[in-house]
């Protein structure tokens, strides 16, 4: 790694920095929280720059009565669910997932959305049920599979949707005014998928600089420079560092695929309410894959376990440190809301990599603060 | 929002009678390997470099900015694909071969 | 319809003439030694010199054969491992085997001769052991539980008693390689990978190391719970913080990538031949060259220090980049990080 050039970045972001009283940017994407803390960058940042995580760990957001409903399938007869691995360990009114593969149930942790389908078909006497939750970079993989399934004439492969949009969310974010926020890095890896351009509204309209960036230390650097030199300047453009994956355009192909099928919803985001337009639901004939057709299951009221403050982690409006429950009644071994499961929880990430609130080195680096 | 690796294309399955959306490829990462969905990048090739998150491709890469941006791939592992990964080195490698520690 | 010359089935468990035919036929040829071919209750072992140093262990892993290795040679490794970060040198096991009903015969058989071959290469021998048969439970097959005892000579204490502020933290080489191994053997994680576990027996590099000078204070292998595990252990153990350089733990770039791809920590995956040592200053270099003359040992570096006393110890990375992050301890099975 070349320290010298992550030196002159941090140089260059002291520098914009200075010249305005504070900087507040959102890392809208879980996977920047967890990469600025591993990385170390986090606490290289200067003492004005407050970075605010946000909505984009989908796990977070995910309504608790998803996580019931998944649970309610789990335990029927003949189901096997396959999720991505971070669901597992979700804690509902009736344990996680895990608790219920203690139980005897079928849940099984997979890598891609086809190796689903894969399960499937191996297994023809079974009902195979996707838990499908992610941003856009997730959703065009659950198309190809749910077409693969239907072009393969599965009977037995379902998905629970779960999927949802970012720019709805920042939107829903930035209207609520609850949060000051100077500037946003954008998801690396969503974008590949919208284009740097569909940021255009929240620079334009909105007038926050929208920085696309990658996950890599150096590139998460100068996405957090240029936003730095825009917040510092008073401008508000679309800027994207992450060329080598990251097109204006994005990915047409991929977003053709979600268009085939899914249609946007409104859906409901865990303690931030129902956002219109924001989901997605199965469209036409893909209709016959979703699983609360097959399975007579609704999604219930969205709730938040006593004294969990999730809902407002994810909004940027409490740091982690500031939850009663962080580091006592919630920890990753024990955890009470998601945040704090999901290795792109912030809590699991503030929790995991930052120092413990005794500690003497805790007031004193960028882990510690609100 | 999630996890995107580089890797290199070392195969692309013929997809007569597949289910499967768009071609499926196997790819390389320094010397383990998985399958991938090519269905949102169909036009990639054998030996092109392309970013995988959960199973799919989801965009292709120029080698050398791969290279600057990942510090992590092998300088070595860049430009023409090595003969052995031709020959099908990465296939199959690790099953069924005489090993020492087996005894 | 298990075929009883192909599959174990639960007769062989019995103790009656199936049982007797399978450990005579396929097994104990294989194991044969002074101490065992006796088949009495128990084995009777020449007095020690020294202490006796005794440690048990059970393995379960799936699948059993995996890159680089299986079940039986892990049985092995594992226990002459746990004896040898004593500083005890190991000279006998116990082997229980827990067999499921319908195990193919041809691959008890391999992993049996396996563990012949791992014990010869350790230099132990598999002094008594048992074997029982149970109804299939949709495992892989196959578990086994071990005791082992070794010498442990007068004099030698190793432990977290006597490390102190400065002391260096070394790992005799590249990390992440066994568990890597072992998913990707796994059904359902279809991927491939040319990692293989780095199982081995580390006696006698141990050997080497104790013999190298007398300033280790501390060696422990970093199995579950990998390199983080035993770095958080330390810290917990001798209340002071621990500093490793990120940049200086040995990782192969395969291990590295293997690792990014399925979303794993690699600080935080098992390994099966590697030891962690905490080691005098003025005798780290002495045992890294011993380390490094050793075959196992060859990719071996001091990767960080033991640091000052504190309230709150912790082990602090510092990362490539230049910053710094603390290590934790791995919360439990660490899952493949997708989304």
């Amino acid at each position: 790694m070349d320290k010298r050039k992550v030196r002159q970045l941090v140089g260059a972001i002291a520098e914009a920095a200075g010249r305005v009283e504070r900087v507040r940017l959102m890392e809208i994407c879980g996977t920047h929280t967890v990469s600025l803390f591993r990385s170390g960058v986090k606490g290289m940042l200067p003492a004005n720059v407050r970075l605010i995580s946000g909505p984009g760990c989908p796990v977070c957001v995910t309504s608790s009565a998803y996580l019931d409903a998944a649970r309610e399938l789990a335990g029927r007869d003949n189901v096997t669910i396959c999720t991505y691995g971070d669901m597992v360990r979700v804690p509902g009114r009736a344990g996680s997932l895990e608790h219920a593969r203690g139980q005897g149930a079928d849940v099984r942790v997979v890598y891609s959305a086809r190796d689903a389908v894969g399960v499937a078909r191996e297994q023809p006497e079974r009902d195979v049920v996707f838990l499908a939750v992610g941003f856009e970079t997730t959703t065009p993989a659950t198309a190809a599979a749910v077409m693969e399934a239907d072009r393969a004439g599965l009977t037995n492969f379902f998905v629970l949707p779960g999927h949802k949009l970012v720019l709805p969310a920042i939107e829903a974010l930035l209207a609520a005014g609850e949060v000051p926020i100077d500037g946003f890095l954008c998801p690396g890896h969503v974008s590949v998928i919208l284009g740097a351009a569909a940021y255009r509204p929240i620079a334009e309209a909105r007038g926050k600089p929208c920085v696309v960036a990658g996950f890599e230390p150096v590139n998460m650097l100068e996405g957090l420079a240029a936003l730095a030199r825009q917040v510092a300047e008073g401008r508000s453009a679309v800027e994207n560092v992450y060329g080598v994956a990251v097109t204006e355009e994005g990915n047409a192909v991929a977003r053709r695929m979600i268009a085939e099928a899914f249609e946007p919803a409104a859906a409901v985001w865990r303690a931030m309410g129902t956002i219109p337009a924001s989901g997605l639901e199965l469209r036409g004939k893909y209709r016959r894959f979703d699983a609360r057709q097959r399975f007579g299951v609704e999604f219930g009221e969205d709730y938040e376990p006593a004294g969990c403050l999730c809902g407002q982690v994810v909004q940027g409006k409490v740091a982690p440190a500031a939850c009663p429950l962080f580091g006592k009644a919630c920890t990753p071994l024990a955890p009470v809301g998601p945040c704090m499961v999901s290795s792109e929880g912030t809590c699991a990430a503030w929790y995991k990599y930052g120092r413990p609130a005794g500690s003497s080195s805790a007031g004193t680096n960028a882990e510690g603060r609100g | 929002m999630c996890l995107g690796v580089p890797g290199r294309i070392l195969e692309i399955a013929d997809d007569e009678g597949t289910a499967a959306v768009g071609p499926v490829a196997a790819v390389d990462f320094q010397g383990s390997r998985i399958e991938v969905s090519l269905a949102m990048t169909p036009e990639a090739a054998v030996g092109d470099w392309v970013l995988v998150h959960a199973g799919f491709a989801i965009a292709r890469l120029d080698a050398e900015e791969a290279r600057e941006t990942w510090e992590y791939l092998d300088a070595a592992d860049l430009g023409e694909m090595p003969a052995e990964l031709r020959a099908g080195r990465g296939a199959g490698g690790a099953d069924g071969e005489a090993d020492g520690n087996l005894g | 319809m298990l075929e009883p010359e192909k599959q174990v089935l639960l007769a062989h468990g019995g103790g009656g003439e199936l049982t007797r035919r399978l450990l005579a036929e396929r097994v104990l040829p294989k194991l044969a030694n002074e101490l065992l071919d006796p088949l009495t209750d128990g084995a009777v072992l020449a007095r020690p010199g020294g202490r006796i140093c005794l440690t048990t262990d059970a393995f379960v892993v799936q699948p059993l054969e995996f890159p680089g290795g299986d079940i039986g040679r892990l049985a092995v490794c594992g226990t002459v491992n746990d004896l040898a970060v004593m500083g005890a040198a190991p000279k006998a096991l116990s082997l229980a085997l827990i067999l499921e009903e319908g195990l193919a015969i041809a691959t008890l058989e391999r992993i049996v001769a396996s563990i012949a071959a791992t014990a010869a290469e350790a230099g132990v021998v598999v002094a008594t052991g048992d074997t029982k048969v149970v109804e299939r439970r949709g495992g892989d097959g196959m578990t086994i539980t071990t005791a082992g005892i070794g010498e442990l000579p007068d004099g030698l204490e190793l432990g977290t008693g006597t490390i102190a502020t400065g002391d260096a933290v070394l790992v005799t080489g590249a990390i992440a390689e066994h568990g890597l191994a072992v998913m990707s053997a796994r059904k359902g994680l279809s991927f491939r990978t040319e990692l293989r576990s780095d199982v081995a027996p580390l006696n006698g590099l141990v050997g080497a190391m104790l013999a190298a000078a007398a300033g280790v204070r501390f060696l422990r292998d970093p199995t579950r719970g990998g390199l983080a595990g035993v770095l958080a252990d330390l810290a917990e153990q001798t209340r002071r913080n621990v500093e490793v350089e990120e940049d200086a733990v040995p990782l192969t770039p395969v291990a590295r990538h293997t690792a990014e791809l399925l979303g794993l920590d690699p600080l935080t995956v098992a390994n099966e031949g590697k030891v962690v040592a905490v080691v005098a200053p003025g005798d780290a270099e002495k045992v890294l060259a011993a380390c490094r003359a050793h075959p196992l040992g060859r990719a071996a570096a001091i990767i960080g220090r033991v640091g000052e006393r504190s309230d709150w110890p912790l082990v602090e990375l510092l990362t490539r980049a230049g910053g710094r992050r603390v290590v934790q301890r791995p919360y439990g099975e660490e899952l493949p990080r997708i989304c």
